[in-house]
């Protein structure tokens, strides 16, 4: 199989929910699937962006954000959602809301058979620490997924994770 | 390596020393002894961590990005500190003028049975903050060194990192306000006015 080469218009779509839901922090750790999202959030000056060593920093320092009257987003592939586990008890216990868009790996067309314990496991796992999980499988609904995502997490206090399917993504090309 | 220099300070009267000058700084507590610590001096502009171990310095950085007209102090635990060293280099490369980092070092688990940490066993706290980029980061020992550092945690061009070493004295429990959800809005509320339901 060759891997796609989708034209990839929906990392712009997230930034333009991002404007219209006022994010101005943006954490993240890199994932393939968010680098044009992480380099569109860094060129905007009302937002701040802020590269984390593992992703459970990010779920703090939202936390904190909110503490300050501003509303977050959180990016990371799907390993690291296992990461976050004991820092959601932040988002629970606190009803602080929490924007996460995860770019799956491990589901679909995977050449890497690391990636498939959370790659099949981050919906079940974040939704055993409280979060809210909606996933998305059309390129063209990604933009608006993330924003009616953010609407209900900053309205209703909660933590959403926005699962992007790898299909969205494109897979890695491991037959060269 | 300081293996075999112990912490003599008082950990109520280092933190009373620290909040007494607070003016209107917000503060951030890590879980357990430290929590309990700031509780004494109970205070609107305190958010209380009672769990999340760990999270303590990084809600520190989300609170001081913004609110970048006022000063944040994270007042927490050497374990907790330790279990987000990551946090340190993240907050070393993101640089926070406005951030303070005060660790209430007595080398144990107090929660747990009281055992060692590994500052017990020499490692730098203040010496990984330093390599990692805080502009300031000091290990305090004296009430001398103490007091010359208040004024830097409260306007030294952050970050600022000071670990003071306590000695092992266990204090009960103070504030018994421990509902996440309460402590968050009481926060909130009075940082943000009515904004803060929005």
């Amino acid at each position: 199989m060759k891997a796609e080469t989708p034209p990839r218009l929906w990392p712009a779509d997230i930034y333009k929910s991002f404007k219209r839901l006022e994010i101005a922090q943006v954490a993240y750790v890199p994932d393939a699937g968010h680098t044009q999202l992480i380099l569109d959030c860094g060129a905007d000056k009302e937002m701040e962006t802020v590269s984390l060593t593992t992703e459970q920093e990010g779920v703090a320092m939202l936390a904190g954000g909110w503490l300050g009257g501003k509303r977050g987003a959180l990016l990371m592939q799907s390993s690291g959602a296992g990461n976050c586990v004991n820092m959601l008890s932040l988002a629970q216990e606190c009803r602080f809301p929490m924007l996460m868009l995860i770019t799956m790996r491990g589901e679909w067309g995977e050449f890497n058979p690391w990636q498939l314990t959370m790659g099949q496991g981050s919906g079940r796992i974040l939704e055993a620490c409280g979060c809210v999980v909606q996933r998305v499988d059309r390129a063209e609904e990604v933009g608006e997924v993330a924003f009616a995502a953010g609407q209900m997490a900053f309205s209703t206090n909660r933590p959403i994770a926005v699962l992007i399917g790898q299909r969205v993504i494109g897979f890695k090309d491991w037959s060269k | 390596m300081a293996k075999d220099r112990k912490g003599t300070l008082d950990r109520r009267e280092v933190v009373k020393a620290v909040l007494d000058e607070r003016g209107d700084a917000l503060v951030v507590t890590g879980l357990g002894s430290s929590c309990y610590d700031a509780g004494v001096h109970d205070h609107l502009n305190t958010f209380y961590l009672w769990g999340a171990m760990g999270a303590a310095a990084m809600m520190g950085l989300g609170l001081a990005l913004a609110q970048p007209g006022r000063r944040v102090v994270v007042i927490t635990g050497d374990g907790e500190m330790l279990m987000g060293l990551g946090s340190l280099a993240t907050i070393g490369a993101k640089q926070p003028s406005n951030l303070a980092i005060v660790v209430i070092d007595n080398e144990l688990y107090a929660e747990t049975g009281m055992q060692p940490t590994h500052t017990s066993r020499g490692v730098d706290l203040a010496g990984m903050a330093k390599a990692a980029g805080f502009t300031a980061a000091e290990t305090v020992y004296t009430q001398q060194a103490l007091e010359s550092s208040i004024g830097a945690i409260y306007r030294t061009a952050g970050p600022v990192f000071f670990d003071v070493k306590v000695s092992d004295k266990r204090y009960p429990m103070s504030i018994r306000l421990r509902d996440g959800a309460h402590i968050k809005n009481r926060f909130r509320e009075n940082l943000l006015g009515p904004k803060a339901f929005d």
